[in-house]
Protein backbone atom coordinates (compact mmCIF):
# COMPACT_ATOMS: atom_id res chain seq x y z
CA UNK A 1 0.00 0.00 0.00
CA UNK A 2 1.88 2.54 -1.25
CA UNK A 3 -0.55 5.18 -1.06
CA UNK A 4 -1.02 4.75 2.47
CA UNK A 5 3.00 5.46 2.65
CA UNK A 6 2.59 8.42 1.06
CA UNK A 7 -0.18 9.66 2.89
CA UNK A 8 1.37 9.19 6.15
CA UNK A 9 4.86 11.73 4.51
CA UNK A 10 1.80 14.08 3.45
CA UNK A 11 1.09 15.06 7.64
CA UNK A 12 3.82 17.40 8.15
CA UNK A 13 2.38 19.81 5.81
CA UNK A 14 -0.40 20.46 6.78
CA UNK A 15 -1.05 23.03 9.72
CA UNK A 16 -0.68 20.98 12.88
CA UNK A 17 -4.20 20.61 14.89
CA UNK A 18 -6.18 21.75 12.66
CA UNK A 19 -6.16 18.84 9.94
CA UNK A 20 -6.01 15.33 10.18
CA UNK A 21 -3.59 13.13 7.57
CA UNK A 22 -4.19 13.04 4.03
CA UNK A 23 -5.87 9.57 2.39
CA UNK A 24 -6.50 7.63 -0.74
CA UNK A 25 -9.63 7.46 -0.05
CA UNK A 26 -11.45 6.80 -3.83
CA UNK A 27 -9.82 4.39 -6.32
CA UNK A 28 -9.01 5.02 -9.92
CA UNK A 29 -12.02 2.77 -10.55
CA UNK A 30 -14.35 4.62 -8.61
CA UNK A 31 -12.85 7.98 -10.07
CA UNK A 32 -13.01 7.18 -13.41
CA UNK A 33 -17.17 5.70 -13.22
CA UNK A 34 -17.68 8.52 -11.25
CA UNK A 35 -17.01 11.09 -14.04
CA UNK A 36 -18.26 8.81 -16.96
CA UNK A 37 -21.55 8.45 -15.15
CA UNK A 38 -21.47 12.29 -14.78
CA UNK A 39 -20.64 13.06 -18.38
CA UNK A 40 -23.77 10.19 -19.43
CA UNK A 41 -25.73 11.44 -17.28
CA UNK A 42 -25.67 15.26 -18.18
CA UNK A 43 -26.30 14.26 -21.79
CA UNK A 44 -28.92 11.46 -21.07
CA UNK A 45 -30.85 14.39 -19.00
CA UNK A 46 -30.29 16.84 -22.00
CA UNK A 47 -31.13 15.05 -24.80
CA UNK A 48 -34.46 13.07 -22.90
CA UNK A 49 -35.45 16.35 -21.73
CA UNK A 50 -35.77 17.12 -25.52
CA UNK A 51 -37.17 13.20 -26.22
CA UNK A 52 -40.05 14.16 -24.12
CA UNK A 53 -40.95 17.31 -25.54
CA UNK A 54 -41.80 15.76 -28.33
CA UNK A 55 -44.89 14.03 -26.31
CA UNK A 56 -45.08 15.59 -22.87
CA UNK A 57 -47.75 13.69 -21.71
CA UNK A 58 -46.94 11.32 -19.28
CA UNK A 59 -49.43 8.15 -19.03
CA UNK A 60 -50.32 5.14 -16.46
CA UNK A 61 -50.93 2.06 -18.33
CA UNK A 62 -50.12 -0.13 -21.74
CA UNK A 63 -50.98 2.86 -24.03
CA UNK A 64 -52.02 6.27 -24.36
CA UNK A 65 -55.33 7.12 -23.99
CA UNK A 66 -56.72 10.02 -26.66
CA UNK A 67 -60.13 8.41 -26.24
CA UNK A 68 -60.50 8.72 -22.13
CA UNK A 69 -58.08 10.33 -20.02
CA UNK A 70 -54.87 8.09 -18.49
CA UNK A 71 -52.18 11.90 -18.50
CA UNK A 72 -51.47 12.23 -15.39
CA UNK A 73 -48.75 15.03 -16.38
CA UNK A 74 -48.42 17.13 -19.00
CA UNK A 75 -46.81 20.49 -19.78
CA UNK A 76 -48.79 22.14 -22.65
CA UNK A 77 -49.01 25.76 -24.28
CA UNK A 78 -52.58 27.76 -24.86
CA UNK A 79 -53.66 30.87 -26.30
CA UNK A 80 -55.48 33.51 -23.35
CA UNK A 81 -56.76 36.66 -23.10
CA UNK A 82 -53.29 37.51 -21.64
CA UNK A 83 -51.54 36.22 -24.50
CA UNK A 84 -49.98 32.40 -25.13
CA UNK A 85 -49.20 30.86 -21.80
CA UNK A 86 -47.32 27.91 -20.43
CA UNK A 87 -48.79 25.23 -18.30
CA UNK A 88 -48.28 22.41 -16.55
CA UNK A 89 -50.74 19.86 -15.68
CA UNK A 90 -50.18 17.49 -12.96
CA UNK A 91 -53.03 14.88 -11.67
CA UNK A 92 -55.47 17.15 -13.32
CA UNK A 93 -54.14 20.66 -11.37
CA UNK A 94 -53.13 23.06 -13.47
CA UNK A 95 -49.89 25.60 -13.07
CA UNK A 96 -48.91 28.81 -14.80
CA UNK A 97 -45.63 28.05 -15.62
CA UNK A 98 -45.29 30.40 -18.87
CA UNK A 99 -40.99 31.19 -18.79
CA UNK A 100 -39.88 27.70 -18.03
CA UNK A 101 -42.15 24.85 -18.90
CA UNK A 102 -44.63 24.96 -22.42
CA UNK A 103 -43.94 28.82 -23.44
CA UNK A 104 -40.10 29.72 -23.44
CA UNK A 105 -37.12 31.45 -25.50
CA UNK A 106 -35.85 34.98 -25.72
CA UNK A 107 -37.85 37.89 -25.42
CA UNK A 108 -40.01 38.17 -29.09
CA UNK A 109 -38.99 35.12 -29.95
CA UNK A 110 -41.09 32.77 -27.36
CA UNK A 111 -42.25 29.65 -28.65
CA UNK A 112 -44.78 26.66 -27.47
CA UNK A 113 -41.98 24.05 -26.19
CA UNK A 114 -42.24 21.68 -23.04
CA UNK A 115 -38.94 22.20 -21.72
CA UNK A 116 -36.96 25.04 -22.61
CA UNK A 117 -33.83 25.33 -24.98
CA UNK A 118 -31.17 26.09 -22.44
CA UNK A 119 -32.73 22.82 -20.72
CA UNK A 120 -32.39 20.46 -24.39
CA UNK A 121 -29.55 18.27 -26.31
CA UNK A 122 -30.33 19.95 -28.78
CA UNK A 123 -31.59 23.46 -28.16
CA UNK A 124 -33.83 23.20 -31.15
CA UNK A 125 -36.30 21.05 -31.37
CA UNK A 126 -35.23 17.66 -33.33
CA UNK A 127 -36.23 14.54 -31.67
CA UNK A 128 -34.20 12.15 -34.47
CA UNK A 129 -30.92 13.93 -32.93
CA UNK A 130 -31.70 13.57 -29.48
CA UNK A 131 -32.50 10.09 -29.84
CA UNK A 132 -28.85 9.53 -31.05
CA UNK A 133 -27.29 11.17 -28.32
CA UNK A 134 -29.38 9.29 -25.51
CA UNK A 135 -28.45 6.21 -27.17
CA UNK A 136 -25.16 6.73 -27.22
CA UNK A 137 -24.80 7.72 -23.67
CA UNK A 138 -27.37 5.36 -22.53
CA UNK A 139 -25.01 2.83 -23.79
CA UNK A 140 -22.07 4.64 -21.81
CA UNK A 141 -23.79 4.75 -19.08
CA UNK A 142 -24.88 1.17 -19.01
CA UNK A 143 -20.91 0.27 -19.37
CA UNK A 144 -20.01 1.65 -16.66
CA UNK A 145 -22.25 0.41 -14.10
CA UNK A 146 -20.91 -2.90 -15.20
CA UNK A 147 -17.49 -1.90 -15.29
CA UNK A 148 -17.77 -0.36 -11.59
CA UNK A 149 -19.65 -3.35 -10.34
CA UNK A 150 -17.03 -5.81 -11.11
CA UNK A 151 -14.03 -3.44 -10.42
CA UNK A 152 -15.87 -2.75 -6.90
CA UNK A 153 -16.33 -6.62 -6.50
CA UNK A 154 -13.28 -6.77 -7.08
CA UNK A 155 -11.45 -4.35 -5.44
CA UNK A 156 -13.54 -4.63 -1.97
CA UNK A 157 -15.20 -1.54 -2.61
CA UNK A 158 -18.64 -2.64 -1.75
CA UNK A 159 -17.77 -4.73 0.45
CA UNK A 160 -15.91 -2.17 2.39
CA UNK A 161 -17.68 1.30 1.84
CA UNK A 162 -21.07 0.12 0.54
CA UNK A 163 -22.19 -2.77 2.63
CA UNK A 164 -25.06 -2.09 5.18
CA UNK A 165 -23.55 -3.26 8.24
CA UNK A 166 -25.66 -3.32 11.93
CA UNK A 167 -23.78 0.02 13.20
CA UNK A 168 -25.59 1.80 10.16
CA UNK A 169 -28.62 1.67 11.97
CA UNK A 170 -27.43 2.88 14.99
CA UNK A 171 -25.85 5.75 13.78
CA UNK A 172 -28.71 6.61 11.62
CA UNK A 173 -30.53 9.18 13.91
CA UNK A 174 -27.22 11.18 14.40
CA UNK A 175 -26.23 11.19 10.92
CA UNK A 176 -29.52 12.79 10.05
CA UNK A 177 -28.92 15.46 12.99
CA UNK A 178 -25.68 16.35 11.21
CA UNK A 179 -26.21 16.75 8.05
CA UNK A 180 -29.24 19.03 9.08
CA UNK A 181 -26.55 20.90 11.28
CA UNK A 182 -24.14 21.02 8.08
CA UNK A 183 -21.64 19.32 10.67
CA UNK A 184 -19.35 16.79 8.30
CA UNK A 185 -17.04 14.60 9.23
CA UNK A 186 -14.09 14.33 7.23
CA UNK A 187 -13.40 10.04 7.29
CA UNK A 188 -12.84 7.74 5.17
CA UNK A 189 -15.87 5.82 5.36
CA UNK A 190 -19.48 7.00 4.27
CA UNK A 191 -21.68 7.90 6.71
CA UNK A 192 -25.24 5.85 6.61
CA UNK A 193 -26.80 8.83 4.48
CA UNK A 194 -24.28 8.64 2.11
CA UNK A 195 -24.73 4.71 1.94
CA UNK A 196 -28.05 5.12 1.45
CA UNK A 197 -28.12 7.75 -1.13
CA UNK A 198 -24.93 6.57 -3.33
CA UNK A 199 -26.56 2.30 -3.01
CA UNK A 200 -29.79 4.09 -3.84
CA UNK A 201 -28.55 5.36 -7.11
CA UNK A 202 -26.29 2.72 -8.30
CA UNK A 203 -28.22 -0.14 -7.20
CA UNK A 204 -31.86 1.19 -7.37
CA UNK A 205 -32.27 4.17 -9.50
CA UNK A 206 -29.72 3.69 -12.77
CA UNK A 207 -30.60 -0.13 -12.71
CA UNK A 208 -34.23 1.01 -12.84
CA UNK A 209 -33.54 3.72 -15.48
CA UNK A 210 -31.89 0.85 -17.76
CA UNK A 211 -35.01 -0.99 -17.03
CA UNK A 212 -37.85 1.55 -18.11
CA UNK A 213 -35.64 2.38 -20.86
CA UNK A 214 -35.74 -1.13 -22.09
CA UNK A 215 -39.17 -2.00 -21.80
CA UNK A 216 -40.26 1.39 -24.21
CA UNK A 217 -38.33 -0.51 -26.91
CA UNK A 218 -40.96 -2.95 -29.00
CA UNK A 219 -38.19 -5.02 -30.05
CA UNK A 220 -37.02 -5.67 -26.13
CA UNK A 221 -40.42 -6.38 -25.37
CA UNK A 222 -40.42 -9.52 -27.81
CA UNK A 223 -37.54 -10.84 -25.36
CA UNK A 224 -38.31 -9.52 -22.26
CA UNK A 225 -42.25 -9.53 -22.27
CA UNK A 226 -42.28 -9.54 -18.54
CA UNK A 227 -40.67 -6.26 -18.30
CA UNK A 228 -43.69 -4.17 -19.90
CA UNK A 229 -45.77 -6.52 -16.70
CA UNK A 230 -44.07 -5.46 -14.04
CA UNK A 231 -43.78 -1.67 -14.62
CA UNK A 232 -47.64 -1.96 -15.31
CA UNK A 233 -47.37 -0.94 -19.21
CA UNK A 234 -45.04 0.82 -21.25
CA UNK A 235 -46.48 4.08 -20.97
CA UNK A 236 -46.00 3.59 -16.84
CA UNK A 237 -42.59 2.85 -17.87
CA UNK A 238 -41.94 5.62 -19.79
CA UNK A 239 -43.91 7.83 -16.58
CA UNK A 240 -41.80 5.61 -13.74
CA UNK A 241 -38.47 7.09 -16.17
CA UNK A 242 -39.19 10.41 -16.33
CA UNK A 243 -39.89 9.98 -12.49
CA UNK A 244 -36.69 8.58 -11.49
CA UNK A 245 -35.06 11.72 -13.84
CA UNK A 246 -36.82 14.21 -11.66
CA UNK A 247 -34.58 11.87 -8.37
CA UNK A 248 -31.90 11.81 -9.49
CA UNK A 249 -31.67 15.56 -10.59
CA UNK A 250 -32.92 16.03 -7.13
CA UNK A 251 -30.14 13.41 -6.08
CA UNK A 252 -27.24 15.84 -7.99
CA UNK A 253 -28.93 19.04 -6.25
CA UNK A 254 -28.50 17.93 -2.90
CA UNK A 255 -25.04 16.33 -3.92
CA UNK A 256 -23.96 19.68 -5.32
CA UNK A 257 -24.98 21.08 -1.63
CA UNK A 258 -23.08 18.38 0.31
CA UNK A 259 -20.32 19.06 -1.46
CA UNK A 260 -20.63 22.92 -1.04
CA UNK A 261 -20.87 22.88 2.47
CA UNK A 262 -18.48 20.00 3.35
CA UNK A 263 -15.22 21.19 1.65
CA UNK A 264 -15.74 21.58 -2.25
CA UNK A 265 -12.08 21.15 -2.92
CA UNK A 266 -10.88 19.10 -0.21
CA UNK A 267 -13.98 16.60 -2.07
CA UNK A 268 -13.39 17.62 -5.46
CA UNK A 269 -9.56 16.71 -4.86
CA UNK A 270 -10.83 13.42 -3.40
CA UNK A 271 -13.22 12.36 -6.45
CA UNK A 272 -10.49 13.91 -9.20
CA UNK A 273 -6.95 12.52 -7.56
CA UNK A 274 -8.16 10.09 -4.69
CA UNK A 275 -6.55 11.96 -1.74
CA UNK A 276 -8.38 13.62 0.77
CA UNK A 277 -7.42 15.28 3.97
CA UNK A 278 -9.50 13.43 7.44
CA UNK A 279 -10.29 15.83 10.26
CA UNK A 280 -7.45 15.41 12.94
CA UNK A 281 -8.50 12.16 14.98
CA UNK A 282 -9.96 13.76 18.02
CA UNK A 283 -13.09 13.09 20.61
CA UNK A 284 -15.13 14.96 18.20
CA UNK A 285 -16.68 12.72 16.94
CA UNK A 286 -16.34 8.78 18.50
CA UNK A 287 -18.31 7.33 16.09
CA UNK A 288 -15.51 7.31 13.38
CA UNK A 289 -14.87 3.52 12.51
CA UNK A 290 -11.63 2.89 11.62
CA UNK B 1 -9.59 30.88 8.29
CA UNK B 2 -11.70 34.04 6.75
CA UNK B 3 -9.35 34.59 4.48
CA UNK B 4 -9.56 31.58 3.37
CA UNK B 5 -13.17 31.28 3.24
CA UNK B 6 -12.59 34.48 1.35
CA UNK B 7 -10.82 33.04 -1.60
CA UNK B 8 -12.75 29.93 -1.43
CA UNK B 9 -16.25 32.21 -2.34
CA UNK B 10 -13.93 34.01 -5.26
CA UNK B 11 -12.76 30.54 -6.74
CA UNK B 12 -16.41 29.10 -6.65
CA UNK B 13 -18.15 32.13 -8.00
CA UNK B 14 -15.00 32.56 -10.87
CA UNK B 15 -15.37 28.63 -11.70
CA UNK B 16 -18.59 28.24 -11.32
CA UNK B 17 -19.05 31.42 -14.36
CA UNK B 18 -16.67 30.34 -16.47
CA UNK B 19 -17.83 26.76 -16.45
CA UNK B 20 -21.58 28.11 -17.10
CA UNK B 21 -20.13 30.12 -19.52
CA UNK B 22 -17.96 26.96 -21.33
CA UNK B 23 -21.43 25.17 -20.95
CA UNK B 24 -22.72 27.78 -22.88
CA UNK B 25 -20.68 27.90 -25.79
CA UNK B 26 -20.16 23.65 -25.54
CA UNK B 27 -23.68 23.53 -25.97
CA UNK B 28 -23.87 26.07 -29.35
CA UNK B 29 -20.57 23.87 -30.29
CA UNK B 30 -22.25 20.80 -29.73
CA UNK B 31 -25.70 21.51 -31.59
CA UNK B 32 -23.08 22.59 -34.50
CA UNK B 33 -22.06 18.82 -34.50
CA UNK B 34 -24.51 16.93 -34.76
CA UNK B 35 -26.01 17.78 -37.76
CA UNK B 36 -26.01 14.27 -40.78
CA UNK B 37 -22.64 13.43 -41.76
CA UNK B 38 -20.72 15.97 -39.22
CA UNK B 39 -18.37 13.47 -37.13
CA UNK B 40 -19.44 13.89 -34.28
CA UNK B 41 -22.63 12.48 -34.77
CA UNK B 42 -21.65 9.92 -37.15
CA UNK B 43 -19.20 9.00 -33.95
CA UNK B 44 -22.21 8.40 -31.57
CA UNK B 45 -24.49 7.08 -34.09
CA UNK B 46 -22.07 3.92 -34.07
CA UNK B 47 -24.39 3.76 -30.53
CA UNK B 48 -27.39 2.81 -33.06
CA UNK B 49 -25.37 0.16 -34.93
CA UNK B 50 -24.38 -1.59 -31.48
CA UNK B 51 -27.97 -1.17 -30.55
CA UNK B 52 -29.54 -3.14 -33.85
CA UNK B 53 -26.84 -5.88 -33.44
CA UNK B 54 -27.45 -6.19 -29.80
CA UNK B 55 -31.41 -6.45 -30.77
CA UNK B 56 -30.95 -8.89 -33.06
CA UNK B 57 -28.76 -10.65 -31.42
CA UNK B 58 -30.96 -11.17 -28.48
CA UNK B 59 -34.82 -11.38 -30.43
CA UNK B 60 -33.63 -14.02 -33.03
CA UNK B 61 -35.73 -13.73 -36.46
CA UNK B 62 -38.74 -14.50 -35.06
CA UNK B 63 -39.58 -13.08 -31.26
CA UNK B 64 -43.10 -12.19 -31.39
CA UNK B 65 -44.48 -8.82 -30.05
CA UNK B 66 -47.01 -9.42 -26.83
CA UNK B 67 -50.80 -9.81 -29.03
CA UNK B 68 -53.45 -8.36 -26.26
CA UNK B 69 -57.21 -8.96 -26.34
CA UNK B 70 -59.89 -7.68 -27.63
CA UNK B 71 -60.62 -5.82 -24.11
CA UNK B 72 -57.48 -4.18 -24.52
CA UNK B 73 -58.54 -2.14 -27.47
CA UNK B 74 -60.03 0.96 -26.21
CA UNK B 75 -59.87 3.76 -28.38
CA UNK B 76 -59.90 3.77 -32.58
CA UNK B 77 -56.03 3.87 -34.00
CA UNK B 78 -54.52 6.81 -33.50
CA UNK B 79 -53.76 8.60 -36.99
CA UNK B 80 -50.54 10.37 -36.87
CA UNK B 81 -48.51 11.48 -39.71
CA UNK B 82 -50.36 12.45 -42.82
CA UNK B 83 -53.99 11.56 -42.68
CA UNK B 84 -55.65 12.77 -45.74
CA UNK B 85 -53.47 12.60 -48.55
CA UNK B 86 -54.23 15.99 -51.34
CA UNK B 87 -52.19 13.95 -54.20
CA UNK B 88 -54.54 13.70 -57.20
CA UNK B 89 -53.58 10.25 -57.56
CA UNK B 90 -54.98 8.74 -54.11
CA UNK B 91 -57.97 11.21 -54.48
CA UNK B 92 -58.71 10.03 -57.37
CA UNK B 93 -58.07 6.00 -56.52
CA UNK B 94 -60.04 6.77 -53.13
CA UNK B 95 -62.99 8.00 -55.52
CA UNK B 96 -63.60 4.62 -57.04
CA UNK B 97 -62.78 2.70 -53.71
CA UNK B 98 -59.12 1.69 -54.70
CA UNK B 99 -60.93 -0.58 -57.82
CA UNK B 100 -58.43 0.93 -60.25
CA UNK B 101 -55.42 0.89 -57.24
CA UNK B 102 -52.71 -1.95 -57.15
CA UNK B 103 -49.92 -3.15 -55.21
CA UNK B 104 -47.10 -3.84 -57.54
CA UNK B 105 -44.20 -6.04 -56.26
CA UNK B 106 -40.59 -5.87 -58.43
CA UNK B 107 -37.03 -5.11 -58.29
CA UNK B 108 -35.04 -8.53 -57.26
CA UNK B 109 -37.68 -10.52 -57.66
CA UNK B 110 -38.39 -13.45 -60.56
CA UNK B 111 -42.20 -12.99 -60.74
CA UNK B 112 -42.93 -9.16 -60.48
CA UNK B 113 -46.80 -8.78 -58.89
CA UNK B 114 -49.71 -6.44 -59.53
CA UNK B 115 -52.10 -7.27 -57.19
CA UNK B 116 -55.69 -5.51 -57.20
CA UNK B 117 -57.55 -5.04 -52.98
CA UNK B 118 -59.43 -8.43 -53.89
CA UNK B 119 -56.51 -10.42 -54.86
CA UNK B 120 -54.91 -9.66 -51.68
CA UNK B 121 -57.39 -10.32 -49.61
CA UNK B 122 -58.04 -13.58 -50.86
CA UNK B 123 -54.55 -14.76 -50.04
CA UNK B 124 -54.57 -15.96 -46.43
CA UNK B 125 -54.83 -13.50 -43.77
CA UNK B 126 -53.35 -12.93 -39.83
CA UNK B 127 -55.62 -10.85 -37.36
CA UNK B 128 -53.29 -9.37 -34.50
CA UNK B 129 -54.13 -7.20 -31.55
CA UNK B 130 -50.77 -5.23 -30.62
CA UNK B 131 -49.47 -1.57 -29.74
CA UNK B 132 -48.38 0.88 -31.84
CA UNK B 133 -45.29 2.48 -30.25
CA UNK B 134 -44.97 6.20 -31.59
CA UNK B 135 -41.28 7.12 -31.77
CA UNK B 136 -42.84 10.43 -30.03
CA UNK B 137 -43.40 8.39 -27.20
CA UNK B 138 -47.22 7.16 -27.10
CA UNK B 139 -48.64 4.12 -27.67
CA UNK B 140 -51.69 2.66 -29.35
CA UNK B 141 -53.47 -0.35 -28.99
CA UNK B 142 -55.18 -1.88 -32.11
CA UNK B 143 -56.06 -5.45 -34.32
CA UNK B 144 -55.04 -5.36 -37.36
CA UNK B 145 -55.62 -7.91 -40.18
CA UNK B 146 -53.85 -8.68 -43.02
CA UNK B 147 -52.23 -10.32 -45.73
CA UNK B 148 -48.31 -11.86 -44.37
CA UNK B 149 -45.79 -9.75 -46.48
CA UNK B 150 -43.84 -12.93 -46.45
CA UNK B 151 -46.40 -14.66 -48.64
CA UNK B 152 -46.29 -11.77 -51.34
CA UNK B 153 -42.49 -12.63 -51.44
CA UNK B 154 -42.91 -16.18 -51.66
CA UNK B 155 -45.37 -15.21 -54.48
CA UNK B 156 -42.73 -12.82 -56.26
CA UNK B 157 -39.94 -15.25 -55.51
CA UNK B 158 -37.59 -12.77 -54.30
CA UNK B 159 -34.25 -13.06 -55.74
CA UNK B 160 -31.03 -14.39 -53.35
CA UNK B 161 -28.89 -10.81 -53.78
CA UNK B 162 -32.06 -9.24 -52.44
CA UNK B 163 -31.78 -7.97 -48.86
CA UNK B 164 -33.83 -4.84 -48.58
CA UNK B 165 -37.87 -4.81 -49.49
CA UNK B 166 -38.42 -0.69 -49.80
CA UNK B 167 -41.15 0.84 -50.14
CA UNK B 168 -43.27 3.41 -52.20
CA UNK B 169 -46.44 5.65 -50.73
CA UNK B 170 -49.07 7.60 -52.41
CA UNK B 171 -48.86 10.62 -49.83
CA UNK B 172 -46.92 13.38 -50.56
CA UNK B 173 -44.92 13.80 -47.00
CA UNK B 174 -42.88 16.73 -47.54
CA UNK B 175 -41.65 18.89 -50.76
CA UNK B 176 -38.14 20.03 -51.37
CA UNK B 177 -36.86 21.87 -54.78
CA UNK B 178 -37.37 19.03 -56.91
CA UNK B 179 -40.65 18.62 -56.52
CA UNK B 180 -43.05 16.30 -53.84
CA UNK B 181 -41.58 13.62 -51.70
CA UNK B 182 -43.85 11.24 -51.15
CA UNK B 183 -43.11 8.66 -47.98
CA UNK B 184 -40.73 5.55 -48.53
CA UNK B 185 -39.56 3.29 -45.83
CA UNK B 186 -37.41 0.38 -46.18
CA UNK B 187 -36.87 -2.94 -44.12
CA UNK B 188 -34.89 -5.64 -44.00
CA UNK B 189 -35.60 -9.04 -45.44
CA UNK B 190 -35.44 -10.62 -41.45
CA UNK B 191 -38.46 -7.95 -40.71
CA UNK B 192 -40.18 -8.37 -43.82
CA UNK B 193 -40.45 -12.35 -43.32
CA UNK B 194 -41.82 -11.39 -39.51
CA UNK B 195 -45.00 -13.90 -38.87
CA UNK B 196 -46.11 -10.52 -37.83
CA UNK B 197 -45.39 -8.60 -40.54
CA UNK B 198 -48.58 -8.09 -42.49
CA UNK B 199 -50.05 -5.84 -45.13
CA UNK B 200 -52.85 -5.14 -43.24
CA UNK B 201 -56.06 -3.69 -45.00
CA UNK B 202 -57.94 -3.63 -41.97
CA UNK B 203 -57.98 -2.41 -38.24
CA UNK B 204 -60.08 -3.27 -35.57
CA UNK B 205 -62.65 -5.15 -37.59
CA UNK B 206 -63.17 -2.60 -40.07
CA UNK B 207 -61.60 -1.83 -43.42
CA UNK B 208 -58.51 0.68 -43.29
CA UNK B 209 -59.97 4.33 -43.51
CA UNK B 210 -57.82 6.85 -45.20
CA UNK B 211 -56.14 8.58 -41.76
CA UNK B 212 -54.98 5.25 -40.98
CA UNK B 213 -53.80 4.43 -44.54
CA UNK B 214 -56.47 3.15 -46.82
CA UNK B 215 -55.89 0.59 -48.67
CA UNK B 216 -52.81 -0.90 -47.48
CA UNK B 217 -50.12 -0.06 -44.80
CA UNK B 218 -47.28 -1.87 -43.06
CA UNK B 219 -47.30 -3.53 -39.99
CA UNK B 220 -43.73 -4.29 -38.34
CA UNK B 221 -44.27 -5.36 -35.07
CA UNK B 222 -41.27 -5.17 -33.28
CA UNK B 223 -40.19 -1.76 -34.18
CA UNK B 224 -41.33 2.08 -34.01
CA UNK B 225 -44.86 3.53 -36.40
CA UNK B 226 -41.84 5.44 -38.81
CA UNK B 227 -41.14 2.09 -40.03
CA UNK B 228 -44.90 0.89 -40.94
CA UNK B 229 -45.69 2.96 -44.09
CA UNK B 230 -49.13 3.82 -45.34
CA UNK B 231 -51.05 4.42 -48.54
CA UNK B 232 -48.54 1.25 -49.85
CA UNK B 233 -48.50 1.10 -53.74
CA UNK B 234 -45.49 -0.44 -54.51
CA UNK B 235 -43.04 -2.98 -53.18
CA UNK B 236 -39.33 -3.35 -54.21
CA UNK B 237 -36.92 -5.65 -53.96
CA UNK B 238 -33.04 -4.04 -53.60
CA UNK B 239 -29.64 -5.19 -52.68
CA UNK B 240 -29.28 -1.83 -51.10
CA UNK B 241 -30.93 1.64 -50.57
CA UNK B 242 -27.83 4.18 -50.97
CA UNK B 243 -29.90 5.43 -54.65
CA UNK B 244 -32.88 5.67 -52.62
CA UNK B 245 -34.42 8.45 -51.83
CA UNK B 246 -31.61 10.75 -49.25
CA UNK B 247 -29.53 7.22 -49.11
CA UNK B 248 -30.62 6.18 -45.38
CA UNK B 249 -33.49 4.06 -45.96
CA UNK B 250 -36.49 6.36 -45.46
CA UNK B 251 -38.13 9.70 -45.52
CA UNK B 252 -37.51 10.20 -41.61
CA UNK B 253 -34.24 8.41 -41.37
CA UNK B 254 -32.71 10.72 -44.05
CA UNK B 255 -34.50 13.39 -41.96
CA UNK B 256 -32.32 12.05 -38.70
CA UNK B 257 -33.82 9.03 -37.50
CA UNK B 258 -32.05 5.87 -36.98
CA UNK B 259 -32.70 3.23 -40.04
CA UNK B 260 -33.80 0.80 -37.02
CA UNK B 261 -36.69 1.33 -34.94
CA UNK B 262 -36.60 -1.22 -32.41
CA UNK B 263 -36.05 1.18 -29.64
Amino acid sequence: MESIARAETDIPQTAPGKTGPVIYRHSRWTRLTHWLWAIALFFLLLSGLQIFNARPQLYVGQESGFAYNNTILQIGAENTDAGPRGFTEIFGKRFDTTGVLGWSGPAGQESAKAFPSWATIPSYYDLGTARVVHFFFAWTLSATLLLWLAASLINGHLRRDLAPRADDIRRLPRDIADHARLKFHHVREYNTLQKLAYGGVLFVALPLMVLTGLTMSPSMNTVLPFLPEVFGGRQTARTIHFGIMALLVLFFIVHMLMILAAGPINELRSIITGWYRTDPPSNDHPDERS
Amino acid sequence: MAKFQLNRRKFLTASSLGLSGLVLSGCDAFDSQLGLGDGLRSFLEGANDLTHATQRLLTGRDSLAHEFTEADIRQPMRPNGVTAPEDETYKSLLANDFADWRLEVSGLVEKPLSLSRDQLTAMPSRTQITRHDCVEGWSCIAKWTGTPLALVLDQAVVKPQARYVLFHCLDTIDRDLSGDIKYYESIDLVDARHPQTILAYGVNGKPLPVENGAPLRLRVERQLGYKMPKYVHKIELVDGFANFGGGRGGYWEDNGYDWYGGI
